[in-house]
């Protein structure tokens, strides 16, 4: 157990280090370079100056050696500075982190629990109405483009009904929970909305295949309950592969929350790498992009970890 | 078809006996008409290629332009000579629709068969191999499942081509932008192939034919063209289909967040950049393009779906 968390940790760290050079080589590629930039803001800068400058940035060496610098620089915990917000890049990740923390738990949470319910009353009778609506409920997640979605969403309870807010996380001044919770609301339902599908048609899935084992037979032979049945017996039995979607769907849970950041104008970390990019906050955007890989990473391990808590089957060497 | 259903001799149950020759093709298709979903959505996807490719001749009969521009007609209301109204720039809604949707569907197809193509024959190479080209292969595909794709897209998406080498007119050219979000999709989205070929391959790979072919002398390169692919087709259709949906989808938001197809070349997803000014003042435009891409990605999903079913002997309908 302890070795393959080791391996797997080493595993996670590989895959970073690989994403980290190709990540950081891509921002090489973005529209001009930090001197560029700064010579736009001062016309009179002359050829000799921003030559000079880059050599000062050692934007002139080639690609590994700047790597490698930026590498150790990051190591030792300096994280660089961001253009756009004139502060050191951690201090703008960590507000962005929260807020997309916020989000994307209530919605993991709240899509979870619906996909549960959804996808165990629709295994009790397969082909039945109720599965027909719910397997339509769950095509139509797996098929709304998000953003689309999102302005659905706005156009019904911000414009038309004007219940909720449409864009932004609280008025100023006025940061209350009730207001932030507001102003959650239509983002978290856009990205639950979204993501309930794929979970639901996996928790159905895996819920048909273990009401027909044997020990669901059994345990109804023994004249156990019908709901501890589906709740103990089969649901545990379910969860096994249902935890691993789950943890693989961060990524696309990640990308979902991009999208609703931006279209509700929440600054989540999502919003923050798309801001970053195209601002050409190349800092800001790299670290924000290689965090957000790494806590993919992180649940994948999770989820695989998970499998043994619920599974004695299943042992990790 | 005549073939399949003349009858031989009346059997028992008054029912007719059917011809054994029927090929499996024609036996996959017979299981699939009886997919009252499946076949709706081949209906539906039909008729929106239909309506697409329509784009040219009905803009020559309605007497419109899709790309003349008129500030003075902006947002104009449904009318006889625009039949779905006008757009921010005054140009005909129906009938970029109508060209978008020709652009979306195409981006949809080309990333699919270039990353498919990509996926089939990493799939092949790790299942018939096996060992550590395998284990290399599936790590590979693993971390590219685990990373935040819409970000890594959008980086890829807002690489400056002039600093690959691209001359600065090419680089800004409308079937550059075209052919890069086609690439960028397919450079990421062949996981779900890889790992589903792999697995077919690993079955098909044991099966006497295979080994009577490989004592027979067939090279590899023979055995997987001739015997495993063949053998692998269903599950490989099936993915196909379900990475279309996916891949429309990918480059509605790409397009959407202006890291894809580029105005004035329309595509479902670009329509919409405007979207928060849509949203007051125009808001069936904001529902228009999003609906299409509604439509499409559910109806191939459905698709998908109805042909598992049908290919899948163990399946009961």
């Amino acid at each position: 157990m302890a070795s393959f968390i080791t391996r797997r940790l080493l595993q996670t760290f590989v895959v970073l280090l690989v994403m980290s050079f190709v990540v950081y080589g891509l921002m090489g590629l973005m529209p001009g370079d930090p001197v560029d930039i700064m010579a736009a803001s001062q016309p009179g800068m002359t050829p000799e100056v921003m030559a000079n400058l880059r050599a000062i940035y050692g934007l002139d060496q080639p690609l590994m050696v700047r790597y490698v610098r930026w590498l150790m620089a990051v190591l030792s915990g300096d994280f660089g500075f961001s253009r756009t917000h004139a502060r050191p890049v951690l201090e703008v990740l960590t507000p962005a982190l929260l807020q997309t923390c916020k989000l994307m738990l209530a919605s993991f949470t709240l899509s979870v629990i619906l996909s549960l319910i959804l996808g165990i009353v629709s295994a009790l009778k397969p082909g039945g109405w109720i599965d027909g609506f719910v397997s339509l409920f769950a095509f139509a997640g797996i098929s709304v483009p998000i953003f689309w979605l999102a302005l659905v969403l706005i156009l019904t309870f911000a414009v038309g009904l004007q219940w909720l807010p449409a864009s932004g996380m609280g008025q100023v001044g006025n940061f209350g929970f009730w207001d932030q919770v507001r102003h959650l609301t239509l983002p978290v339902l856009a990205l639950t909305l979204a993501n309930t599908g794929q979970f639901t048609r996996y928790v159905r899935a895996a819920m048909i295949e273990t009401l027909q084992m044997d020990f669901v037979r059994t345990a109804r032979a023994k004249g156990v309950g019908s709901w501890r049945i589906i709740l103990v017996h089969a649901l545990r039995n379910a969860m096994v592969p249902f935890v691993t979607i789950m943890a693989l769907s961060f990524g696309s849970l990640f990308s979902g929350a991009l999208v609703t950041e931006t279209m509700f104008a929440q600054m989540g970390m999502g919003k923050m790498i798309y801001d970053s990019i195209l601002s050409n906050d190349f800092n800001l955007a790299l670290i924000g992009l290689l965090f957000a890989t790494f806590t993919t990473l992180m649940a994948n391990l999770l989820a695989d970890l998970a499998y043994v808590a619920l599974d004695p089957r299943i042992r990790l060497e | 078809m005549s073939t399949l259903d003349t009858p031989m001799a009346p059997s028992e149950g008054g029912k007719p006996r059917t011809v054994a020759t029927q090929t499996i093709w024609a036996l996959r298709w017979r299981r699939f008409r009886a997919h009252r979903t499946g076949v709706a959505s081949l209906v539906v996807l039909a008729l929106l290629v239909v309506f697409c490719l329509m784009a040219g001749p009905l803009e020559a009969w309605r007497g419109v332009d899709a790309t003349q521009t008129d500030l003075f007609k902006r947002y104009q209301p449904i009318s006889a000579e625009h039949w779905l109204g006008t757009d921010d720039a005054g140009r005909d809604v129906l009938a970029r629709l109508m060209y978008g949707g020709q652009v979306s569907l195409l981006v949809g197809l080309l990333a699919t068969i270039i990353g498919g193509v990509f996926g089939v024959s990493l799939g092949l190479l790790a299942g018939y191999y096996g060992g550590r080209l395998d284990n290399a292969l599936m790590r590979l595909t693993d971390g590219m499942i685990a990373l935040p794709l819409l970000p890594l897209l959008i980086v890829l998406g807002a690489v400056d081509l002039t600093k690959l080498g691209f001359s600065a007119e090419a680089a800004h050219s409308q079937s550059v932008a075209f052919w890069r979000i086609i690439l960028i999709i397919a450079l990421v989205d062949w996981t779900a192939i890889a790992r589903i070929v792999r697995a077919a391959t690993l079955s098909v790979k044991e099966r006497d034919y295979v080994s009577a072919s490989r004592g027979s002398g067939a090279n590899a390169l023979y055995i997987m063209a001739r015997h495993i692919l063949p053998n692998t087709i269903t599950p490989i259709i099936v993915a196909f289909t379900l990475t279309v949906g996916r891949v429309i989808l990918f480059e509605s938001v790409l397009s959407f967040l202006g890291f894809g197809i580029v105005p004035p070349t329309p595509s479902w997803g670009n329509m919409l950049n405007n979207a928060q000014e849509l949203v007051t003042t125009a808001p069936a435009l904001a529902i228009y393009p999003g609906l299409l891409i509604f439509v499409t990605v559910i109806a191939v999903n459905f698709l998908g779906d109805a042909m598992q079913h049908a290919f899948d002997p163990r399946s009961e309908k």
